[in-house]
């Protein structure tokens, strides 16, 4: 090939020229899909955001989990493993979305159990009394559904479609934590006491989902050029606090709040600073549970190879009788 | 009432508590998984059967506080009894262990179950009948997925044939509580109700015979074997320590709803 002395003269138009026309499907509003060309940076990227996300789908399932064994009724256990069953499935589904960027499951995982992968820190912090199951419904995974409609979307076909079905339960879990709530807010007043305590906890750390001011948010300007991304955090985190107010009201429970005020020429809620020193420490190690979180994760893993590897043994050792009759 | 029908009332829920606290106890069991299984898709299959389970345990308890008549609903059924009123099968209440032993526990227990439901299914009681045929297909799933890894470790790796072989080493004793009739079991069959638990023996020891085989196993070879859960609430330690968990919440909190 006659690039091949000089392949930076030859690569290096093809490859702007491919860029261009890159741009002009995303602006063009044409969803990415997994055969089309696309930048490196551009997979890199959409392999780290989707494997983040498969990541906090899946370490999701244990704060919760943890209250299986303690619900207080047969239907709220249920319900709680119908929960946390779609959230495995969440998690199964966006691990297959990042495998059409050219990961494997394996890598992605062995990302999360080295501490090189991050999955949301909202997991980090601890779940206490059964009304922290109902604020979790409620609020975390309220939050998540405004960030992931807003993914619906997003320019990457695959993910794109993940989140549109994804949201759908996502919906079913906020009202299923909004009716615990309900209860506890109309039951007796150790009840009550307990949803106020949890949503004193809950409040902070879900307004911190949205993740940081987008001028300090160092990958928001990209994002935006490829319609990763079309709002910001910022944006997303007053469409929630607008969202979720008039439902505490509701409630009859009050965030934690003291500045939080409705503001008549905006029409939106003000609300108070975010302690951003409290997100960066959870995030960097200092959450209660940053460390259980991972060693169950790490822990199921390496329990699980076993398991795994019999599995392959016995479709290899079928696969090879298979052949011999043939 | 007059007391043919009261002492049949007092069998058929005592019976009844006796499915449902099997169900709910190794649903209980199954749900501890949750999170931590050895793949993602064994997490939601888990808990695939898990929900089944407690929707047979509800039904079930719900039936009972109807039969029972005291007006007890099926929260106060499975969350307000003492352990020495619980009558679930030693089995299903025994620790989870590694994957090899809680797979072990499940198909011993599927087998057995599915022939189980199969006889409800001709009840002629028709709440029985109607909650046990939709739970035939699900027990049939659950069959096919606890004995697709019994063979899968059986036939898969050196580790994982030891440790299965293990797994029905230390369970297979318990299964003896499977076949075993007292005089409301009896009752039971007699009326039609419930099916001969002793004709169930065979045909499980059929089907669990040939799975091992494809298993490339034999029978364990362990030949103690237990009695006590289902029949006279006297459990092995280990369900005192699931019902303080399970029941924490109704019992430091009573009387409220949740
Ligand atoms: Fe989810
Ligand atoms: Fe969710």
């Amino acid at each position: 090939m006659a690039g091949q002395d000089r392949p930076e003269l030859v690569a290096a138009p093809d490859e702007t020229a491919l860029e261009a026309a890159f741009q002009a499907r995303v602006d063009a509003e044409t969803r990415i899909e997994p055969r089309d060309w696309m930048p490196e940076k551009y997979r890199r990227f959409m392999i780290r955001q989707i494997s983040q996300h498969a990541h906090s789908e899946y370490v999701g399932m244990l704060p919760e989990g943890n209250w299986i064994t303690r619900a207080p009724t047969l239907r709220r256990k249920a319900a709680l493993l119908a929960k946390i069953q779609d959230e495995a499935g969440h998690a199964a589904y966006l691990y297959s979305a990042a495998e059409t960027l050219g990961t494997t499951r394996d890598q992605t995982l062995e990302d999360l159990h080295s501490g090189k992968a991050k999955y949301s820190s909202i997991f980090n912090y601890p779940v206490l009394t059964w009304a922290d199951i109902g604020t979790i419904g409620w609020l975390v995974d309220g939050a998540a559904i405004v960030n992931q409609v807003a993914l619906c979307r997003t320019s990457y076909g695959p993910y794109a479609r993940a989140m549109v079905r994804i949201c759908k339960e996502e919906s079913f879990h906020q009202r299923q934590g909004f009716e615990i709530m309900t209860t506890l807010a109309h039951g007796a007043p150790e009840q009550k006491e307990m949803a106020q305590d949890a949503l004193n906890r809950w409040w902070w750390p879900a307004l911190m989902m949205f993740g940081p001011h987008d001028a300090d948010s160092p990958n928001s300007e990209i994002a935006f050029k490829w319609k990763v991304k079309r709002q910001s955090n910022d944006e997303l985190r007053q469409r929630f606090v607008d969202m979720t107010i008039p439902q505490a009201d509701f409630l009859g429970l009050s965030v934690p709040d003291p500045d939080l005020t409705w503001n008549e020429t905006t029409g939106h809620y003000d609300f108070g600073p975010i302690d951003w020193d409290e997100f960066w420490r959870v995030v960097k190690g200092d959450g209660l549970c940053n460390r259980d979180r991972l060693d169950a994760r790490r822990s199921a893993h390496e329990d699980g190879a076993w398991v795994r590897e019999a599995a392959m043994a016995h479709a290899e050792k079928k696969r090879a009788a298979k052949q011999n009759v043939a | 009432m007059n007391a043919p029908a009261a002492d049949r009332d007092a069998a058929l829920f005592r019976y009844l508590l006796r499915l449902g606290d099997t169900s709910h106890v190794l649903c209980h069991r199954l749900g501890e998984w949750c999170g931590h299984g050895p793949i993602m898709e064994e997490d939601i299959a888990l808990t695939n059967v898990a929900l089944d389970l407690i929707g047979q345990a509800r039904l079930f308890y719900q039936y009972a506080g109807e039969v029972e008549g005291k007006g007890r609903s099926e929260d106060e059924l499975a969350f307000l009894r003492p352990e020495r009123d619980f009558n679930n099968l030693l089995l299903v209440e025994q620790p989870n262990g590694d994957y090899a032993r809680t797979m072990a526990r499940q198909f011993l227990f599927d087998a057995w179950n599915l022939l189980l439901f199969r006889g409800l299914e001709q009840s002629t009681d028709p709440r029985i009948a109607e909650i046990a045929a939709k739970a035939v297909k699900e027990i049939t799933y659950h069959r096919r997925h606890s004995a697709g890894w019994v063979i899968r470790m059986g036939d898969g790796t050196e580790e994982s044939r030891r440790r299965i072989v293990a797994a029905f080493e230390q369970l297979m004793g318990f299964t003896a509580e499977f076949f075993h009739m007292d005089d409301i079991d009896r009752q039971m069959a007699d009326a039609g109700i419930g099916p001969d638990l002793s004709a169930l023996r065979d045909p499980w020891m059929a089907d669990v015979e040939a799975v091992l085989a494809e298993a490339t196993l034999g029978w364990p070879t362990a030949t103690w074997s237990v009695l006590g859960g289902r029949h006279e609430g006297r459990h092995t330690e280990h369900l005192g320590y699931m019902l303080a968990e399970m029941q924490s919440m109704q019992r430091q909190y009573p009387g409220l709803n949740w």
